[in-house]
């Protein structure tokens, strides 16, 4: 018996390890990676039109969800706000409550958990189906860096869409807001404008809001390439790559958001 | 097989296709995937100007010796010259610099799918040159009318045949104006008419534009028909080589297995497995 549960131990412990290292193993993979995506950015950067592209694939093509998910949750927020709020005679302050709530957290968190779940997997599964299909191994046949070629602007696009995202995110949020407030539910307009343009800053609360957007913006795209650049090149390969690029950009961003935001209040 | 040299190119040259003019040379090469030995000391030498086959049973090794010979993978041990070019020693800005003189045939054509058959076809030239619009242009069209597409350049990959996907890809192989093309079993799942198309093109290509050709299939027939000489691969050796005439006259099992297709013989039909009846028996295992 005691013999049993020494073996149990000693393989929970052996398995902890394997995972360990296996984490430890991915994330400095991914350091590299993160590490060679920058140093080659130049060349793409001389080619923007590759590029604008792929702003276009992640973000343009990524508007009408960011928009609708924006206004719903704008609108929710008012909802939630003037209910409790109402309760101490608090309910002109609604707009003040979205904006913030909006610039400084909502907007970045909730464009890079959708941006991991449109544009993220998009680009691991398109990566993913190059590798499958040899598209990558014929570029580097073709004496073409896959990396600099298709891998920067993909990444780059990803990175220069994220903070464009979450501000539209942030704009239809408080539209959503002022629509729920003011239209549904009666707030006084001039209340809802002039609290939120008095207590809302634009260096603390909407730039906070963007730093932590374009770090978003780096993890998530890195993410999704790293992910469909080193998948396994078959189709159970391809699928697992985009549900771990989701899985991993979603922790990442949520851990991320603590540690920004720490960092951003300065500590407190 | 001869043994390991200093000089990878003075070790002796493998029987069957004489000649002193190799654009690539093959000595001692052995490569293992995890436990299982895909090469064991094989030696290769092709000739230039040529069409050489690599001919083997499925899983032998043959994509993996084109991805060796290209330098997309490493060996254990050996040596591979291009041109006098040792590939296992080249840096990736060397490996580049080389196979901007190569052109490679993908099984599946390896198109980009998010381009059309002109911007495929002009992709090395794009990123390789800095050429006016008009000379590409020029230059793309040549290429397409030489593989009888020239109509079809507006076409997206996934608009084409197999046949027509293989053969974008040939006129995109040729850009460039390699030196030497690896052709990467170029026939399989093409219809006759394609499959002949394929064919006769390879030869026309090697010929009128004075290349090498290097083709890996284990269609003997197909292949038969255009090559120089023949290598056949089994167990990680080269196990004959010649002319495709040499090889039909081989008098080898392994070889008359191979060229005239039947199913059991040196290389087994089954997969090694337990005794049938036992297995069957077995009402516990699977």
């Amino acid at each position: 018996m005691k013999n049993d549960s020494a073996r149990g131990l000693n393989r929970l412990a052996l398995e902890i390890g394997y995972s360990l290292r296996g984490f430890l193993q991915t994330f400095g993979a991914g350091q590299i990676f993160l590490l060679r995506l920058i140093i080659n950015s130049p060349y793409a950067l001389a080619r923007p039109r590759l590029i604008i592209k792929q702003v276009y694939v992640t973000g343009v093509q990524s508007l009408v969800v960011i928009m609708l998910a924006g206004l719903f949750v704008g609108m929710v927020l008012a909802l939630q706000g003037y209910l409790t709020l109402s309760k101490f005679g608090a309910e002109d302050t609604i707009g003040m409550v979205a904006a913030l709530g909006l610039t400084r957290e909502l907007g970045p968190v909730v464009t890079a958990l959708l941006f991991a779940g449109r544009a993220g997997t998009a680009l691991s599964s398109e990566i993913g189906l190059m590798r499958a299909t040899d598209q990558l191994s014929g570029m580097e046949m073709m004496a073409v860096d896959p990396i600099k070629r298709v891998v920067v602007p993909r990444f780059l696009g990803g990175v220069i869409a994220m903070p464009l995202l979450a501000v539209i995110f942030s704009a239809m949020g408080i539209f959503g807001a002022w629509l729920e407030g003011v239209i549904i539910l009666g707030v006084d307009e001039g209340a809802f404008w002039s609290q939120m343009q008095a207590q809302v800053e634009l260096g603390q609360d909407v730039m906070s809001g963007i730093i932590k957007s374009i770090f978003f913006g780096v993890a998530a795209s890195m993410l999704a390439v790293f992910e469909g650049y080193n998948c396994v090149p078959t189709a159970e390969g391809v699928g697992r790559a985009t549900t771990r690029a989701v899985v991993h950009t979603s922790l990442s961003v949520l851990v991320l958001n603590f540690m920004l935001t720490a960092w951003l209040l300065g500590g407190t | 097989m001869a043994p390991a040299g200093s000089d990878p190119s003075s070790r002796k040259s493998p029987a069957g296709c004489g000649g002193d003019d190799n654009i690539i040379v093959i000595r001692n090469l052995s490569y293992s995937l995890g436990q299982t030995t895909i090469f064991n000391h094989l030696d290769i030498d092709i000739r230039r100007g040529g069409v050489t086959a690599i001919m083997g049973p499925s899983g032998t090794g043959k994509t993996t010796l084109l991805r060796l010979v290209t330098g997309q993978e490493l060996p254990d041990q050996g040596s591979i010259l291009f041109d006098g070019g040792e590939i296992t020693k080249m840096s990736r800005r060397e490996l580049f610099r080389m196979r901007k003189r190569v052109g490679m045939l993908f099984q599946n054509g390896a198109l980009l799918t998010d381009l059309n058959v002109y911007e495929n076809v002009a992709f090395p030239l794009r990123e390789h040159t800095k050429l006016p619009e008009r000379l590409i242009r020029h230059i793309v069209l040549t290429k397409l009318h030489a593989v009888g597409l020239r109509g079809a350049w507006q076409l997206m990959p996934s608009q084409l045949s197999g046949g027509m996907a293989r053969r974008v890809a040939l006129a995109r192989a040729i850009v460039m104006d390699p030196e030497i093309i690896y052709y990467d079993e170029p026939f399989v799942g093409l219809d006759p008419i394609s499959m002949g198309v394929v064919v006769r093109l390879i030869r026309r290509m090697n010929d009128a534009l004075g290349l090498t050709s290097v083709v890996v299939t284990h269609d003997v027939e197909e292949v038969s028909s255009i090559a120089d000489c023949t290598f056949l691969l089994s167990a990680g050796r080269v196990v004959a080589s010649g002319t495709p005439e040499d090889l039909q006259d081989h008098h080898s099992a392994t070889v008359m297995q191979f060229m005239t297709g039947m199913a059991d013989g040196p290389v087994p039909f089954h997969y090694p497995a337990p005794d049938y009846g036992a297995q069957l028996l077995d009402r516990g295992g699977k």
